[in-house]
């Protein structure tokens, strides 16, 4: 399938180019466009605000992933720690000095972009694992030590992104590093062993969930409870996906986004959208675009020879298969609804950011297959 | 070399343990795959109509209600275009500028302009505001030339109820307004078709035949947003028009109804002694029903309310009467066909008769000397009925009258206001005033006073049955397209004495025959109490009897005094009845008359008779023209 480049750490620009992948970025483009036609459909069919916003940064941060992809990923794989560091960082100073919307205190406001550093989080936390495993010998995979360590790296940012509240991510970030100590060869029985343990206490931790959570939860087993309050979104979401149908209702013609019947169209729900004017047929095409991108990832993953690159690549496509499964199911009813966005198709900087950095790195561990770190 | 061995190691575990992973994902999406198939293709019907109930809905306009014609087709409650005043708060920049403009335009009350903003605060921005329900033509122009500076007012045409007769027909339609709470859910078929602005019948047959008039609502659909607010139109499904309903009454008759009784209060009934239709049933005095439809003034209500004639009352179907004299032919019927008494019977008058020690007079004080029963009836002799009703006893009267339809209702179904009345019998006595009854009661009841309680309608019907031959009728007042004329009814009770469809209210034919021609008498024989408004013309020539209903006991003095009407106080005159039927050769209509204290019958009342009949004999050929036809298609 590919190719490794004879020579390692000193490729110039042209052959770094040359290896780029090019299916993945093929794949990016077009979700990228999809995107900015359903943000169009939002918007009325107009070029309004949330349009013009998300094809700037669309355009801006798949520029700085051109731009991370040809550092060396041994840069990348230097960093990591740093990032992770900086990212926590981040979440401290949010827990204290960050802007409160709607109950939770999720972002900083960076005068061009309100970052949300718990999506950076998701990327920062597979990069952090990733190194950990790529440094930790495989006799001590399974110490205590080497575990304990581990958690407590997932177990930080998951805390303070609890707190903010924000369930949904932090969920999301659990997942994505746990998948590493999955890759990373911790035992299985002891995968099974606290996800036994986690059904368990799952009564007690929901006996600790916010009331809106909780309400979340209730409406989610059955939303006819409060058709027109809590349950109100998931209905209008199946009200508008299921009237959609086989073919959808057309390109700027969905009664139900347009009506203002779906809420949070422009983020959670852009799925919703996006098959009620696209019907079966666009959710399929959608979804199979998704799977290319997930299936390009794990090749190169399987691809490339550093420990470092692997884990990440493997944990970044499973990060975005969750977040996927994670928002189609809440959007279909599935799930209780979490915030989660849609990678690159939902509306907001962060998400964006945060999947294109990874979008970055794996382009960089393919034009840098061969290199090994030490 | 040891560490590179492990590096394939650990990509070895990373590799498998992918696998699984990728696995799993492929069975998720799968999963994912399968709700979308479920949501878009399996059920794709039930959302898509749940999501055209989100967003279409449904705006329902007032109905148009059916026209009430009369029986020759001439609108009697119909539609009228009118004018009103509409404003979408929405589209006003600043409301209350344009009230106070509004005000000075249109010369609105302090009072009204509050009434209109209080209305404005229960609504929407984007419904409508009816700031004037009924803008006289010059106000609508008026309107239309300041339109330029009134951003947001839309003068509208719209329809509302009529009534071209005005007072005439009030007692029979009712009228139509407002309904309220009680009104909407009383009604299953208002519920549904309730919309703001809605005019229901309140009364009448406006209110009894309110589900056939009513129609279907004009529906307008439009595509909302989540909020409710209209986006855009898009279908406008055209109701339907209530039913028309013919009614028989014939407007002309019941115009001269009206004119008869101005300034009295009464009642004229006619109807058609073979089919039972009602030609005329007038209740004086009456009101305009025009006054309800956009809410009566106040001053007008008190003034309708506080009327001591009482027009709020309808007078032929709940006003209780004794039926005074006008019984006398039931009376004599009913002695005739129990044997009591033969034509040949006589009873001297001695202008009273002492029973038991008490003394009851007969209206003549003189006497009236030998009486048969034809002289009896012909000049009113309370004696000659004292004696046979004392002969017959009230138990067998009772019966009598019964069949002939007294103490029942006979328009009930159309009229919740009617009265049943009372014939009463000793067995009713006993039950309702729980004292035995007494045989001086009988005396007077065969004079049609005392307890004896009759509706104005009812005596028509009474009468009506009599005229016929004595045959049982059913009294309508809606045409029935399949019913058979009265040409074809006469020909039925005529001919075939036997066959079913008309019940016998008599024993003996002959008997009919007799208390007709002893009515005749009354009204076309010297000294007959109605011979003053006799017609001799054989084509107008009716038989009637005439009655004095006293409203209280007449006390010895003023029994001497001997006053004339006008020097007793209003509510102590007698109440005037008349009731007859005509042509005499050839009878066609029966009629009753009472006017509320207007005295004795013979003057009061049966001089009206004299004109009526006029008019609905002339009138008689062109009813039956227009009965001829079954296809007549009004």
């Amino acid at each position: 399938m590919f190719q490794h480049t004879r020579i390692n750490s000193d490729l110039n620009f042209f052959q770094k180019l040359k290896n780029l992948d090019y299916v993945l970025l093929v794949c990016i483009i077009l979700l990228s466009i999809t995107s900015t036609l359903v943000m169009y459909s939002t918007d009325g069919g107009e070029f309004l605000y949330h349009t013009k916003s998300h094809a700037t940064k669309l355009l801006v941060f798949f520029i700085m992933m051109l731009m991370i992809s040809f550092f060396n990923i041994k840069f990348w794989h230097h960093l990591s720690y740093f990032f992770y560091f900086i990212t926590t960082l981040l979440l401290i100073y949010v827990s204290i000095f960050g802007i409160k919307i709607s109950g939770s205190q999720r972002w900083i406001d960076l005068y061009y972009i309100v970052l949300q550093p718990s999506e950076l989080m998701k990327i920062a936390v597979i990069l952090c694992l990733a190194k950990y495993y790529h440094r930790v010998s495989v006799e001590k995979i399974n110490s205590f030590i080497s575990i304990f360590l581990a958690l407590t790296l997932i177990l930080i940012p998951f805390i303070l992104v609890l707190a903010q509240p924000d369930l949904g991510t932090s969920i999301l970030i659990v997942s994505s590093g746990l998948i590493i100590l999955w890759l990373g060869g911790v035992k299985i029985k002891y995968f099974f062993v606290s996800f036994i343990t986690f059904l368990i206490s799952l009564p007690f931790i929901i006996s600790f969930l916010q009331p809106y959570q909780k309400l979340r939860i209730l409406t989610f087993l059955n939303p006819d409870r409060d058709p027109l309050g809590a349950g109100y979104q998931i209905i209008q979401s199946k009200i508008a996906i299921g009237s959609g149908g086989f073919f959808g209702k057309g390109f700027l013609q969905g009664t139900q986004s347009y009506l203002d019947f779906l809420p949070e169209k422009h983020t959670d729900f852009i799925f919703t959208l996006f098959s009620e004017e696209f019907g079966f047929i666009g959710s399929i095409l959608l979804l199979f675009l998704y799977t290319i991108i997930i299936i390009r990832i794990v090749s190169i993953g399987a691809f490339v020879k550093s420990i470092f690159a692997k884990l990440f690549c493997f944990g970044f496509a499973f990060a975005i298969f969750v977040y996927i499964t994670v928002n189609l199911s809440m959007v279909l009813g599935l799930l209780p609804i979490v915030g989660s966005p849609l990678p690159i198709m939902s509306y907001g900087g962060s998400s964006m950011l945060a999947t294109m950095i990874g979008f970055g790195i794996v382009m960089s561990a393919k034009i840098h297959s061969n290199q090994t770190i030490i | 070399m040891i560490k590179k061995n492990l590096g394939i190691r650990k990509s070895d575990i990373i590799n498998r343990r992918m696998f699984i992973i990728g696995a799993a994902k492929l069975i998720i999406f799968g999963g994912l795959i399968a709700r979308l198939f479920s949501l878009q293709i399996n059920e794709n019907k039930k959302y898509l109509t749940l999501s055209d109930k989100n967003r279409i809905r449904e705006w329902k306009l007032p109905p148009t209600r059916g026209n009430i014609v009369d029986y020759f087709g001439n609108t009697v409650a119909g539609n009228l275009k009118v004018y009103q005043l509409h404003v979408i708060p929405e589209q006003v920049e600043n409301f209350a500028y344009l009230i106070s403009r509004l005000q000075t335009i249109l010369q609105l009350s302090n009072k009204r302009v509050e009434k209109i903003k209080k209305k404005k605060s229960q609504l929407k921005p984007w419904e409508t505001l009816i700031v004037s329900e009924n803008l006289s033509w010059s106000e609508f122009l008026k309107i239309n030339n300041y339109l330029y500076e009134l951003v947001g007012v839309k003068p509208v045409m719209t329809i509302s109820r009529d009534y071209p007769f005005d007072d005439i027909y009030t007692h029979v339609l009712g009228y139509v307004s407002q309904p309220n709470e009680e009104d909407i859910l009383a009604n299953e078929v208002i519920q549904e078709k309730f919309v703001p602005g809605i005019k229901i019948g309140k009364l009448g047959l406006e209110k009894t035949l309110e589900n056939d008039l009513i129609g279907v609502n004009d529906i307008q659909r439009y595509e909302v947003n989540a909020y409710g607010k209209r986006i855009n139109q898009l279908e406008y499904q055209k109701g339907k028009q209530g039913s028309k309903i013919r009614i028989t009454l014939d407007t002309e008759v019941q115009k001269l109804s009206a004119k008869l009784l101005e300034g009295k209060a009464g009642s004229i009934s006619v109807m058609d002694i073979y089919t039972g239709e009602v030609i005329a049933m007038y209740s004086s005095p009456s009101y305009n029903p025009n006054s309800f439809l956009f809410g009566i003034s106040q001053d007008e209500w008190q003034l309708i309310r506080n009327n001591p004639l009482k027009p709020l009352i309808n007078k032929t179907l709940s006003g209780l009467y004794s039926p005074g004299s006008t019984i006398k032919p039931i009376v004599a019927l009913s002695a005739l066909e129990n044997n009591i008494i033969d034509p040949k019977f006589k009873v001297r008058c001695k202008g009273k008769m002492e029973l038991h020690g008490q003394t009851f007079h007969c209206w003549k004080e003189k006497g009236h000397g030998f009486m048969s029963l034809r002289n009896a009836m012909k000049q009113s002799c309370d004696t000659y009925f004292y004696e046979i009703a004392r002969l017959l006893g009230v138990d067998r009267l009772k019966k009598t009258a019964d069949k002939f339809g007294l103490g029942k209702k006979v328009l009930g179904e159309y009229f919740e206001n009617e009265k049943s009345g009372q014939f009463p019998d000793t067995k009713w006595k006993i039950n309702n005033l729980g004292r035995g009854w007494v045989l001086g009661e009988t005396l007077i009841t065969g004079i049609g006073q005392g307890y004896t309680q009759t509706t104005p309608i009812q005596l028509c019907l009474m009468t009506a049955q009599i005229a016929n031959g004595g045959y049982k009728i059913t009294p309508k007042i809606l045409t029935d397209d399949n019913q058979l004329t009265s040409e074809q009814v006469k020909r039925v009770m005529l001919n075939n004495n036997n066959e079913k469809p008309f019940e016998k209210l008599f024993k003996e034919q002959k008997n009919i025959k007799i208390v007709q021609d002893s009515m005749f008498g009354s009204t076309n024989e010297l000294r007959g109490t109605s011979y003053k408004s006799r017609i001799d013309d054989p084509k107008y020539q009716f038989a009637g009897k005439t009655g004095t209903a006293q409203v209280k006991r007449i006390s010895k003095r003023e029994r001497e005094l001997d006053l004339k009407t006008s020097q007793i106080p209003y509510e102590e005159r007698d109440h005037a009845l008349y009731v007859a039927f005509g042509p005499y050769k050839n009878p066609r209509y029966s009629l009753s008359i009472i006017v509320e204290h207007g005295g004795s019958g013979s003057s009061a009342a049966a001089p009206m008779a004299t004109k009526l009949f006029k008019l609905i004999i002339d009138r008689h050929e062109l009813r039956k023209q227009v009965s001829d036809f079954k296809e007549f298609n009004i």
